[in-house]
Order: structure tokens, then C-alpha cells, then sequence
């Protein structure tokens, strides 16, 4: 087998709360990036922190954390603050990436309102979401983004389903464009976010099977290598599946 | 009353031929129509069935323990007004009494035996007037962007049984679940102790009959990946799970307030599974021990079986009449149904959300050798919009065990990847989006020595009801509109 930049190399990821934000199979994240590090050849080690768990900041090049019920993301937000924060910040300050989705995108943030509470976020994202009076946005969404300088834009295919409306400070750029969908807050036309190596987006269903070259271009960047250095893998499925979500969301 | 609501009756039902007439098998538009004439319709029709009624909901196995409870209690000659058809929301209910309903006052029927959607418990039974006992039997993950959280649904049931009638209802409750179990708490004092009928509250609160699984060799290695429930209801601190059987299922403590799993008084033990075929187990209740055989598959269906006879022993139904009517159960339809396809046996499993899925996986993979599998994926309103859920059930227990798989459906290249990444072959895979031409094929591609080895068919709610209007037409399956 012909070296390439990958060989030898291990992807290392860290799921945050496992057991409790977990709520939208965010488990199908993790397994993505799992098998087509594996199929490549490239070593996949998955860590999972808890409750009252300290992080290793240099320990991993990619975090991540998903959505939970009201109940338990309240109890991550206070664990966030007091045992990983600065961590987090030092781990994605080294270049790793952070990936929240849903819950967890609102968690990355300044602050999220549950009732009439206002919780503190971790910071990494300059967003704040609030509720307001209006139904949860739910749906089949769709998104146009630009992930690296002058790239060619591509789609991202999810579902979304949140309460909360996450309005971007000036330091964060959205992760991308509406096409079809709620987004950050039904109206800007933004969605998710991305500030230095953090990306924040309420697109699942899982997010990472209905978009495997996002998948891709999260384990390049991980690695700091191209995303056209990783080998190609027969992603027939992956094509079909990802034309599907575009599909339900008219896309 | 009776005089005032016979016109409104005859429109209703007049309203609901019409529907038919139209082609719509809508069982539940004259109901709909007759709560829009008469908002109290509910509670005046039910009010006239002699014995009362009882309301059976759960995320999971409702259909099923309603039908269970069908058998016994028509076993013991109780003759019911049950909607069979599963229009499970208040139209549907209404419907169900409407066409029951007789001239002057009567209908034909002496117990009401709803089974009800699980936002529906609270609006439909603040009217039910009647009300003699509810039996609420899991609180699995299901379809996030129609229901929402769990937590909510628990707390809507907690609102529920808060309010009359219901507050002086027997309430028959999983100890096993304890979302469920927890329903009992304000009634603790007056947990049947299993002789004669319990004491009631001295407030009137109902008493309180809770049934579970007692089978050391059932307990699972650990909770399932979709496991939700994992903390107190009363302190927040994680329970400790001394055994799981089936999701979050299983023999709980909370090691920070000490709130523990209530002792059942009915229970099921030496569970013997038989794969895809039946079930076995041992029913202990107040009146003594019997063995149950039970002629649908799998670990849920024991627990359907139990519920049902826990809700039975509520009511006073002989030990005898119980076991009998449990191994006369047959499949509700969908719900392991066997059906022959152009000569080839059909096995219809229903998969409609994680904790489901994988105990049909569960079964399936009891069975010996490598399976041939039809799988339908369906995303409409009554499915869900979201496929999410199918990346947190465990398909991983397919992995090595598939001959063949035809996926199908609106969203079937996105099952088709799901079983890739849970280890299936891929070129065992193929991807048929039309349910019709999938279904021949999947029937088609037989095993090159074909011993009768059946078809395994998982679709989701609206899939079924396809895949079973499909077989209907085609005469290979009565209809369910009995």
C-alpha cells in the first residue's frame, strides 16, 4: 500500500455526555466518522466524557457534543462550565475542531434561555439563543456553504427541530445559507455557526450519514491534511442518501 | 340527554358514510364530526355502558395489549366496545362508542376498552366518564418532531391522572418503566397488596396494580444505546440499574433519595423466548401461578401479555380466563402478522421507533441462519418526519445475519446506509424505492435451497398500512376493518 498523508495517523475523538445528549441519534455522527476513518486505514479512537469528567485538552482532535432533553442539557450546561470550559477552549485555541449540533450548538454559545432562565454557555461561538413566542421550527432543512476559502459552495442536508432562535454576534459567521428551512431563527436566512475551529448547526437526522464529504472534510481537518489527500471510498449509498435528505427537503 | 344528542348522532353518522363513500378507510371522521356538534359526546356515550371503561397507552404495544385485554375479557363474556381499528385519538374513540350507539339511551356493549394515543390520555380522559381503571405500560423515544420529549409526555400523563375522573381510577402501571412507575407515587398508600381489591385512598384516589418482569437470565449487558429515563424523576441523581431487560427497562434504584422499583404483584418469570414463533413465561399474580404460551414473538410481547393480565386481574377476571384468552391472542395487524405472498411466507414485523425496532431485531436475531429482509422506511406525518431514530436502533444486530435486504419507502437509500454502517455487506443490499415492485422482488429472490425460509418484512406505520393495502388487493391478506 502506497504511504499517503493519512498513513499512520489516528483520528481522536471526544463525544461530550454520550449518555445524555444523545437525543437525536447522534450516535450515527460518531459512527460515520468511525468507519470511514476505518476504511481508510486511519485509526479512529473515541473517548466519552461525563458528568464531573475532566477533559484532556490536548488529548483529541475533534469534540463533540449533541442535543438532549431540557432536563438533562441544563445539567451539561452547569458541568460544562465547571469542569471543561476552559479545556475546551484551550483544546479548540490548538486547532481542534469542536462540533455542536443542536443542544449542543446552543451550549457553545454566550448563553440559551430554558423557561425564563438564561444558562450560561461554554463561548466558543459569539451566538445567543433565546426562545420567543413562536411554534419550534421544525423540518427538513437544506443549506449552502463554503467551507474553505474560494471552495465551491456545497449542500447540507439535515432535519432540524428547536425552540430556541440563535442570533450570530458580529465575531461569528454562519455556517451557511438557507435554501430550504428554519435556520438559526426562521428569518435571517443563517444557519449554524463557525468561529475559528467551532462549528455549531441544529441540522441532524444525523447530520453526518446524510452528508458523508461534510464527514470527510471534518476528518481532514482534524488530521490537517486536505480533504482530496483522504483515499476514496465507494460511496454509492452515502450519494443516494444524501440526494434523499435533499429531496424531502426540496432541495 | 339522550333525546337532545339521537339527531346529532344520525348527522355524524351520516357524515361518516359519506366519508367512506368517498373511499377513505378515515375511521375516525364521524366521531370528529360528532364532537364538533356535541363537544361532551365522549363522556354522554360512555356513560351509557354499564360496566364502565378503561384506557390502555404506551410509546409502544398498545394495539397489541388492547387486543390482549380483548381476548380475555371476551373470554370471560364481557362484551365490549373496543376500538380495535386503532384510532386511538379522541375522533376515533368517539367514533368507536358512535357506531355502538343504539336508539333511546342504550349501546351495544357493557365495557369500554380504549386504546389511547399518548397526548390523547389527558383530554380524553377528563371526559370519559366511567372511568374504572388505566393501564399505561412503557415511555419509549418516539417520533421527537410530533410528540416531543419525554419528559413532557410523562409530565401531560402526570396532569392526567391528577384530574377527575381518572383520579379515582385504578391506575395499572409498569414497575419496570420507571417514567411509569413513577405515575404512582402520589397513591403509594394504597398499592394493591394483592388481596381482594386494596384499599382505596381515604381522599378517593384510585388504588394502585403494578406488574413487571422478575428473570435474572433476561438482564441484558447494559442499557441499550437509545436507553432514555436514566434519571430520578424525583431527585435528578442517575439510577442504578441492577438489570435491564428491554430499553430502560428493568430493576431500578436511586442511590441519592433511595426511590426504588414498587414491588409488583403481578409478574412475569421463566421467560423462555421462541425467535420470530412465541413466547413462554410463567404469570404470578394474587391468585396463584400459571403458565402462559403465548403465540407472538419476542420480549415486548411478554410484556404486552403482562400488562394485559395486570389490567385484567384490576378487574376482577379469573386467573383461568386470562391465560386462556392470552394464547388465543393473535397478531394485531402488522404486528407480526404472517401472511402468505405469492406462495411465500411473510412475516409483517411493525418498526416504528428505536426502542420497537430493536426488540424486533432482538427476535429476529434468536432465529438460526441468515435471513432474507424487507425493509420499509416511510416518513409521513404518522411516521414521523424524521428518520433520525433508525441511527439509534441497533441494526448492528443484522450484521452477518442478512442473506438479502430490499429497502423501500420515501426515505429508503437512507435505511439502506444505515445498514451499511451497522456492517450489513453492501452488495447484500438493494435499494427499491416502490413498495410494490420491492415486495416482488424481495418475495422473488428465494434462497437457492428454499426450505420455506419466510420473508421478514419491517416497515414503519404508514408503510405497514400500505404494505397491508397492498396485500389486501392483491387477496393475500383479509382486511383489518373487521
Amino acid at each position: 500500500m502506497a504511504l499517503s498523508a493519512t498513513t499512520g495517523r489516528a483520528l481522536r475523538v471526544c463525544a461530550l455526555y454520550p449518555d445524555l445528549m444523545n437525543i437525536y441519534a447522534d450516535r450515527g455522527n460518531l459512527l460515520v466518522l468511525q468507519h470511514r476513518c476505518e476504511w481508510r486505514g486511519i485509526g479512529f479512537e473515541l473517548t466519552g466524557s461525563g458528568l464531573g469528567e475532566q477533559l484532556d485538552a490536548g488529548g483529541h482532535d475533534l469534540f463533540y457534543i449533541g442535543g438532549g432533553q431540557d432536563r438533562d442539557q441544563r445539567l451539561c450546561a452547569e458541568d460544562l462550565l465547571q469542569t471543561k470550559r476552559a479545556s475546551l477552549h484551550e483544546a479548540a485555541a490548538r486547532g481542534a475542531i469542536v462540533l455542536g449540533v443542536c443542544g449542543g450548538y446552543q451550549l457553545l454559545g454566550h448563553a440559551y434561555t430554558i423557561d425564563d432562565d438564561e444558562i450560561e454557555g461554554v463561548g466558543l461561538l459569539d451566538v445567543r439563543t433565546v426562545r420567543d413566542a413562536g411554534p419550534r421550527l421544525i423540518g427538513n432543512v437544506a443549506i449552502e456553504v463554503s467551507l474553505d476559502e474560494g471552495s465551491e459552495p456545497r449542500v447540507l442536508a439535515g432535519f432540524e427541530n428547536h425552540g430556541g432562535r440563535t442570533h450570530l454576534g458580529a465575531r461569528a459567521d454562519p455556517l451557511g445559507r438557507v435554501v430550504r428551512g428554519h435556520g438559526n431563527d426562521g428569518r435571517s436566512g443563517r444557519e449554524g455557526a463557525r468561529q475559528g475551529a467551532a462549528i455549531g448547526t441544529y441540522l441532524h437526522g444525523p447530520l453526518l450519514p446524510k452528508n458523508a464529504w461534510f464527514a470527510d472534510w471534518l476528518i481532514a481537518t482534524a488530521l490537517n491534511v486536505e480533504p482530496s489527500e483522504l483515499s476514496p471510498l465507494d460511496d454509492g449509498l452515502e450519494r443516494e442518501a444524501h440526494r434523499s435528505a435533499r429531496r424531502a427537503a426540496g432541495v | 340527554m339522550a333525546r337532545m344528542l339521537a339527531p346529532k348522532l344520525a348527522l355524524a353518522r351520516a357524515a361518516g358514510a359519506l366519508s367512506r363513500l368517498r373511499g377513505g378507510g378515515a375511521t375516525s371522521a364521524p366521531g370528529k364530526v360528532l364532537l364538533r356538534l356535541e363537544p361532551n359526546a365522549l363522556g354522554a356515550l360512555a356513560s351509557r355502558l354499564d360496566r364502565g371503561s378503561v384506557l390502555v397507552s404506551a410509546t409502544n404495544g398498545k394495539t397489541t395489549t388492547t387486543a390482549m385485554v380483548a381476548s380475555i375479557l371476551e373470554r370471560h363474556g364481557v362484551e365490549l366496545v373496543h376500538n380495535q381499528a386503532g384510532a386511538n385519538m379522541a375522533g376515533g374513540i368517539v367514533s368507536t362508542l358512535l357506531s355502538a350507539a343504539r336508539p333511546r339511551g342504550r349501546i351495544a356493549g357493557e365495557l369500554g376498552l380504549f386504546e389511547v394515543d399518548e397526548l390523547w390520555l389527558e383530554p380524553v380522559a377528563a371526559q370519559l366518564r366511567g372511568l374504572r381503571a388505566v393501564l399505561l405500560s412503557n415511555l419509549f423515544r418516539d417520533q421527537l418532531d410530533r410528540y416531543g420529549e419525554l419528559e413532557t409526555i410523562a409530565d401531560s400523563w402526570v396532569s392526567a391522572l391528577r384530574g377527575e375522573p381518572a383520579r379515582a381510577a385504578t391506575l395499572v402501571l409498569n414497575a419496570d418503566d420507571p417514567l411509569v412507575a413513577d405515575l404512582g407515587r402520589d397513591r403509594d398508600r394504597f398499592v394493591s397488596d394483592g388481596h381482594g381489591k386494596g384499599d382505596d385512598g381515604d381522599d378517593g384516589g384510585g388504588r394502585v396494580v403494578y406488574f413487571g418482569v422478575e428473570d435474572d437470565s433476561l438482564a441484558l449487558a447494559g442499557m441499550a444505546h437509545a436507553a432514555d429515563a436514566k434519571h430520578c424523576r424525583r431527585c435528578g441523581a442517575p439510577y442504578v440499574f441492577d438489570a435491564v431487560y428491554l430499553g430502560h427497562l428493568g430493576h431500578y434504584h436511586c442511590p441519592s433519595c433511595g426511590r426504588q422499583r414498587p414491588s409488583p404483584i403481578v409478574r412475569a418469570g421463566a421467560v423462555r423466548l421462541e425467535g420470530v414463533r412465541g413466547a413462554r413465561f410463567r404469570l404470578s399474580a394474587p391468585e396463584g401461578e400459571a403458565e402462559v404460551q403465548l403465540g407472538l414473538p419476542g420480549l415486548y410481547n411478554v410484556y404486552n401479555a403482562l400488562a394485559a393480565s395486570a389490567l385484567a386481574i384490576a378487574l376482577e377476571i379469573p386467573l383461568a380466563d386470562i391465560v386462556a384468552g392470552l394464547q388465543s391472542a393473535t397478531a394485531a395487524f402488522g404486528r407480526a402478522e404472517v401472511v402468505m405472498v405469492d406462495g411465500r411466507r411473510t412475516q409483517i414485523l411493525l418498526v416504528k421507533n428505536p426502542a420497537g425496532c430493536n426488540e424486533v431485531l432482538r427476535t429476529l436475531a434468536l432465529e438460526p441462519g441468515e435471513h432474507d429482509v424487507l425493509g420499509v422506511l416511510n416518513d409521513n406525518i404518522a411516521d414521523g418526519r424524521d428518520v433520525s431514530w433508525i441511527w439509534d436502533a441497533d441494526y448492528e444486530l443484522l450484521a452477518g445475519r442478512v442473506r438479502s435486504v430490499t429497502c423501500a419507502g420515501t426515505r429508503a437509500s437512507e435505511l439502506a446506509l444505515r445498514l451499511k454502517y451497522a456492517g450489513v455487506d453492501p452488495r447484500r443490499i438493494r435499494v427499491i424505492d416502490d413498495l410494490g415492485r420491492a415486495l416482488t422482488a424481495a418475495v422473488a429472490d428465494r434462497p437457492g435451497s428454499d426450505g420455506g425460509e419466510p420473508l421478514y418484512a419491517l416497515p414503519t406505520y404508514t408503510a405497514m398500512l400500505a404494505l397491508r393495502e397492498l396485500l389486501v388487493r392483491r387477496g393475500e391478506a383479509g382486511s383489518p376493518w373487521r
